[in-house]
């Protein structure tokens, strides 16, 4: 079928890319506009490596077209780096050992980052429902959960400390 | 993975969507697309043109009236877990929203794409018929009504025509006071329920059930209302031996589709089980 131009906002700039109405989102952000930052894993929806922030929400870039984020605002693990360095949310990823092969890391941070934007005092509980829907086959998730768990203070919530120890204070 | 080629409209009005679906035999319609987004990516559906009702204004409203709650087809999963009313005024739906998928998926899968995918195992196909719902549908000859009764034909199946599209769907006024129970069983939370029951009932002056309902889901061809554990339980006072004795007439009421037959009978037993337990759980008795 006859290409499309697709405009929308990619990490706070302008963009304007010509796909085919097929064209899967995450395949958009990576093959067309080059910014390799999310991962394509199981191209079904299952697996959250893909995850990209559309206007403040988490979603799967691999069950979007591209044609549909006309007009709005995505935000991929790119937006989410400074240019020199590492976010307080990826360093507590390093210091928490929160990755091992990585894969899965540029979604696990678009997922946090959402969740930690809107739900700065997140629980253990909560921070483990949030990011049911990412896959991670290195870590087992205890690292994850703790490196997003004393991130929190970077947006603005509960202070670092471990959920017992914020609980008795 | 890839997609088949396909065309994508994205029109601003429902007439503008009936044209299209009646100009495009093979059309079909993308709301949330967290179910039809992987059918494509696996190739089970080739459709010539994606119409997205995502540019029509009103869908996604949430009405909460005196006789009835209506969400409108484009409502998601995470716009009832935030809605500030809706816990109070539908209960059952919230708890059973609750356990819809994924963070990301709930950000964007709707209420009117899950009704109208119709997969046996989702809780609102589910919650539908058990609460009796209205599905509201705009197609070529204008908005008419069904009943979630007739509307769900099979696995995957509807009474839509290919013209027709899901606008909404009306929930009859949830009765103060009523009791309910809920629960499922998925390999992960979030992941789609093996099997799942729900039940609801009123509290009679005389201390027995009333307007007694159940329903299973992921254990047959569509939601499954247990009409026999209705019938069983209406205006009886419902105790632990009961409910016990309604769980192993739902097993003789629902015929669980997987291929393996052990698995058919693990659902079926997941249906008796919890069929028990979710009506203790409304009618506050303890559990073993």
């Amino acid at each position: 079928m006859g290409n499309r131009t697709v405009e929308f906002e990619l990490n706070g700039e302008a963009v304007r890319v010509e796909v085919e109405p097929r064209t899967k989102l995450v395949d958009c952000i990576r093959h067309r506009l080059m910014r390799t930052g999310t991962h394509v894993g199981c191209e079904h929806g299952v697996c959250g490596a893909c995850t990209v922030i559309l206007d403040g929400e988490s979603v799967l870039s691999c069950l979007m077209l591209a044609v549909q984020v006309e007009g709005r605002s995505v935000t991929t693990v790119e937006g989410l780096s400074p240019a020199e360095g590492l976010s307080p949310l990826q360093a507590s990823f390093r210091k928490h050992h929160g990755l091992q092969c990585g894969f899965c890391t540029p979604g696990m941070i678009t997922a946090a980052h959402a969740l930690l934007t809107r739900e700065p005092d997140a629980d253990d509980d909560r921070i483990r429902e949030a990011m049911s829907g990412n896959i991670c086959r290195c870590t087992g998730y205890l690292s994850i959960v703790e490196a997003i768990r004393e991130a929190r203070a970077a947006y603005g919530g509960a202070s670092s400390m471990p959920a017992g120890e914020v609980a008795a204070q | 993975m890839k997609l088949p080629d396909l065309d994508y409209c994205a029109p601003a009005s429902l007439e503008e969507v009936v044209a299209l679906l009646s100009a495009n035999a093979d059309a079909k319609i993308i709301s949330g697309g967290q179910s039809l987004m992987p059918v494509l990516a696996f190739r089970l559906n080739a459709p010539s043109v994606l119409v997205d009702l995502g540019r029509l204004q009103g869908l996604d409203r949430i009405e909460i009236g005196a006789d009835h709650v209506r969400l409108g087809a484009r409502v998601r999963w995470i716009d009832i877990e935030r809605h500030p009313a809706l816990r109070t005024a539908q209960p059952l739906l919230v708890a059973m929203i609750d356990h819809v998928a994924h963070t990301q998926v709930r950000n964007r899968g709707t209420v009117g794409g899950s009704l109208a995918h119709a997969d046996p195992a989702s809780e609102m196909p589910g919650f539908a018929r058990l609460v009796d719902a209205v599905i509201e549908v705009f197609g070529e000859s204008g908005p008419r009504e069904l009943s979630a009764e007739d509307f769900f034909l099979g696995p995957l199946e509807t009474v839509l025509e290919p013209t027709d599209v899901l606008t909404g769907v009306r929930l009859p006024a949830w009765p103060a006071g009523r009791r309910w129970g809920f629960q499922e069983v998925a390999r992960r939370r979030g992941d789609f329920a093996m099997a799942g029951v729900a039940v609801c009932f009123d509290d009679g002056t005389d201390g027995a059930v009333h307007d007694m309902r159940a329903v299973a889901i992921g254990a047959g061809s569509t939601p499954v209302r247990l009409s026999g554990v209705e019938a069983f339980l209406e205006g009886r006072v419902l105790t632990a031996e009961l409910a016990e004795a309604a769980g192993a007439t739902a097993g003789q009421e629902v015929s669980p589709m997987v291929e393996d037959a052990g698995e058919a009978d693990y659902r079926r037993a997941l249906v008796m089980t919890l069929t028990a337990r979710t009506l203790k759980q409304a009618a506050g008795l303890e559990q073993e």
